[in-house]
C-alpha cells in the first residue's frame, strides 16, 4: 500500500490566498497536490456548511485562506469567517473531527511562499493523523498506483448522511 | 430591590385567584391583551390570547405542557407590534429564547409586561392529555413536584426539563413564584419599574419576601445541574463521532419537524427545503454510482450539523426538538451538547441578557487569534 494521501479542500479568497497560489504558480513554487483549490470571493463567503459537507465527503481537511485582519477586500469578512470557523471547530471536535484537521489561515496575495509553506505543513500533519474518520474509501475504483484497491469494510461502504 | 406580593390561595382555587388578578390587571388597564396557557375544551392546554376580560377563566398557567415553544408565539405577536400592552405568561426557557429573538429583531417586547412563572418541568402532550383524562390537576402537580416527584401514571417530565437549570425565569417584569413559597400562596415578585407599576395600577400591595424561596430555588438548581452534567457525560459517551451520530439519527426522515419546533431556528426560509437541496436525478444517480448505494433521503446528518452551526449558539434546550421527532429521537441532548460548547468558546449563554451580543454578530481585529494562530 502507497503512503496516505490526505485529501484536503482549500476555500480561498479570491483577493488573497488565492491570488497567492496564482503567485506560487508563476514562481514556480510547487506545493503538494493534496489540495484542491476552490476560489471564494472572500472567506467570509465561506458558509460552514461548505466545510460540513466537504468533511462529509471524506476530506482529511479543510484550509481556508484569508486576507490579514485589516485587509479584507470587504472590509471585515475575514473577521466574520474567524468567529465562524471558531463556532464550526466547536460543534466538528464533539463528532470526533480534530480541529487539526480543519484550518484558517491569513495568506496575504504576496505571500506565495508562505502559501506553500502552509500546504506543506498542513499535508504533512495530516499524514501524521492518517485519514479522516469520514474518509471512506470508495471500493472497487482503481486509482493510479493502487491497482489492487485495499479491501473495504462494507459496513462503510456508504455516503455518510 | 424585588417587591413581592402575596396572593394566598385555598385548595383547589390557584387557578380561579389568577383570574382574578389578570382580571383585575386587564379591567385596571395594565395590559390590554392576555398571552397565558388556558384551557382549550378537548385540547388540552394552550397558550392563548386574551382580549376580553370576562373570558380569563380558563387559565392554567401551571398546567404541566407546552405543545408549542411561547417564544414563537410571542414573536408572532410581537414581531409586527400590534401597539397594544400584552402581558404574556410564559415559561423560563420560553423567555431565554425570546431574548435571543428580539435580538435578532424577529420579536419586540416595547408593549409587552413579560410575567416569567416557576416551572417544574412539562409532560410530553400526550401525557399531558392522558393525566388530564386521569384528573390530575395542575395544583395536583405542583405539590408532588415540589416534593421532588414528577413522575404520575407511568408518565415523566421530558427530559430537558429534568437537567433544565433554569426552574426561574429572568429577564423579566413579573414572575409566579411557586418554589419555596409554602403551599398555599403564590408570590408575585416585581423586578423591574414596569412590574412595579402593573403591581401599584392593579392595586397590589408590597409585602415580605418568602422566607426560603431562595435556598430552595438553589436546591432545584443544584439538583439539575448535577443530572445535566450526568446527562451530558453520557451523552458525548454515546455519541462521539460522526459513525455514532449516524446510529444515532438512523430513524430521522427529513421531516424538519425539530427545525419547525425550535423556538431559536431563526431563517425565514430553511436553506434545506430551497432549490440548493433539490437536486437533479443525475445527481442522485451519480452519488449512487460512486458509493454502489444511496440512503435516501439524502442529507440527514448534514441537516443536523448544518442545524447546529445555525442555532446552536442560542439553543435553551427546551426539548421541543425531541417532543416533535415522529420516529422519537432523542435530538434534546445532542444540540444542548454542541450548543453547550460553542456557547462556552463565546462565553455566550442564550437568554442570558438582551445586552451581550450574539456572538456571530459582533467581531474585533484583535480577538481569536488562536484560530489562525499567525501574528503579523
Amino acid at each position: 500500500m502507497s503512503e496516505f494521501e490526505p485529501k484536503i479542500v482549500g476555500f480561498f479568497c479570491n483577493w488573497c490566498t488565492f491570488t497567492a497560489a496564482d503567485l506560487a504558480g508563476t514562481s514556480r513554487l510547487s506545493y503538494p497536490h493534496n489540495i484542491k483549490i476552490i476560489r471564494m470571493m472572500c472567506s467570509g463567503m465561506v458558509d460552514p456548511k461548505y466545510v460540513i459537507k466537504a468533511f462529509l465527503n471524506g476530506a482529511d481537511g479543510v484550509l481556508i485562506g484569508g486576507c490579514w485582519p485589516g485587509d479584507c477586500h470587504y472590509i471585515n469578512g475575514n473577521l466574520k469567517a474567524r468567529r465562524r470557523v471558531a463556532m464550526l471547530t466547536e460543534i466538528l471536535k464533539e463528532y470526533g473531527i480534530d480541529e487539526k484537521r480543519f484550518w484558517l489561515r491569513w495568506i496575504a496575495a504576496s505571500e506565495g511562499t508562505m502559501l506553500r509553506e502552509v500546504v506543506n505543513e498542513m499535508t504533512a500533519k495530516l499524514k501524521e493523523l492518517g485519514p479522516s474518520p469520514l474518509n471512506r474509501e470508495t471500493p472497487g475504483k482503481k486509482t493510479p498506483g493502487n491497482e489492487t484497491p485495499e479491501k473495504v469494510n462494507p459496513e462503510k461502504v456508504k455516503m455518510i448522511g | 430591590m424585588a417587591n413581592f406580593t402575596k396572593l394566598s390561595f385555598k385548595k383547589g382555587e390557584l387557578n380561579q385567584k389568577l383570574a382574578d388578578l389578570f382580571k383585575g390587571m386587564m379591567e385596571k388597564g395594565v395590559v390590554d391583551a392576555l398571552l397565558a396557557p388556558m384551557i382549550q375544551p378537548k385540547r388540552g392546554v394552550m397558550l392563548t390570547l386574551v382580549t376580553d376580560p370576562s373570558l380569563v377563566g380558563a387559565i392554567d398557567p401551571f398546567a404541566p405542557v407546552v405543545p408549542v415553544n411561547g417564544a414563537r408565539i410571542a414573536s408572532s405577536i410581537t414581531g409586527k407590534p400590534s401597539g397594544r400592552k400584552t402581558a404574556m405568561v410564559l415559561r423560563s426557557c420560553e423567555i431565554r429564547a425570546l431574548v435571543e429573538l428580539c435580538k435578532l429583531k424577529q420579536a419586540h417586547l416595547d408593549d409587552v409586561l413579560l410575567i416569567g412563572m416557576d416551572c417544574l418541568g412539562r409532560y410530553e402532550n400526550l401525557d399531558f392529555i392522558k393525566l388530564r383524562a386521569e384528573g390530575q390537576s395542575s395544583e395536583a402537580f405542583i405539590e408532588k413536584a415540589l416534593a421532588g416527584n414528577t413522575e404520575s401514571g407511568g408518565c415523566d417530565v421530558s427530559g430537558a426539563c429534568k437537567i433544565c437549570e433554569f426552574p426561574v425565569a429572568d429577564n423579566v417584569d413579573l414572575r409566579l413564584c411557586i418554589i419555596g413559597t409554602g403551599s398555599d400562596a403564590l408570590y408575585i415578585e416585581s423586578l423591574t419599574p414596569k412590574g412595579d407599576k402593573a403591581l401599584e395600577t392593579a392595586g397590589l400591595g408590597i409585602g415580605e419576601a418568602p422566607a426560603g424561596r431562595e435556598a430552595a430555588v438553589q436546591q432545584l438548581v443544584k439538583k439539575r445541574k448535577d443530572a445535566c452534567d450526568a446527562a451530558f457525560a453520557q451523552y458525548r459517551e454515546s455519541t462521539p463521532s460522526v459513525d455514532a451520530l449516524e446510529d444515532r439519527l438512523a430513524n430521522c426522515i427529513n421531516c424538519y419537524n425539530c427545525r419547525v419546533a425550535c423556538p431559536v431556528c431563526y431563517c425565514k426560509e430553511c436553506v434545506f427545503v430551497t432549490d440548493t437541496f433539490r437536486h437533479n436525478g443525475d445527481q442522485y444517480m451519480g452519488w449512487a454510482d460512486t458509493f454502489g448505494t444511496l440512503k435516501m433521503p439524502t442529507d440527514t446528518i448534514f441537516y443536523h450539523l448544518t442545524r447546529m452551526s445555525h442555532m446552536s449558539l442560542f439553543c435553551v434546550g427546551c426539548g421541543q426538538c425531541t417532543s416533535a421527532c415522529p420516529n422519537s429521537i432523542d435530538l434534546m441532548p445532542m444540540f444542548k451538547a454542541v450548543a453547550q460548547k460553542t456557547q462556552a468558546r463565546f462565553d455566550y449563554q442564550a437568554g442570558r441578557s438582551h445586552e451581550e451580543k450574539q456572538p456571530l454578530t459582533v467581531f474585533e481585529n484583535d480577538e481569536l487569534v488562536e484560530v489562525t494562530g499567525q501574528i503579523k
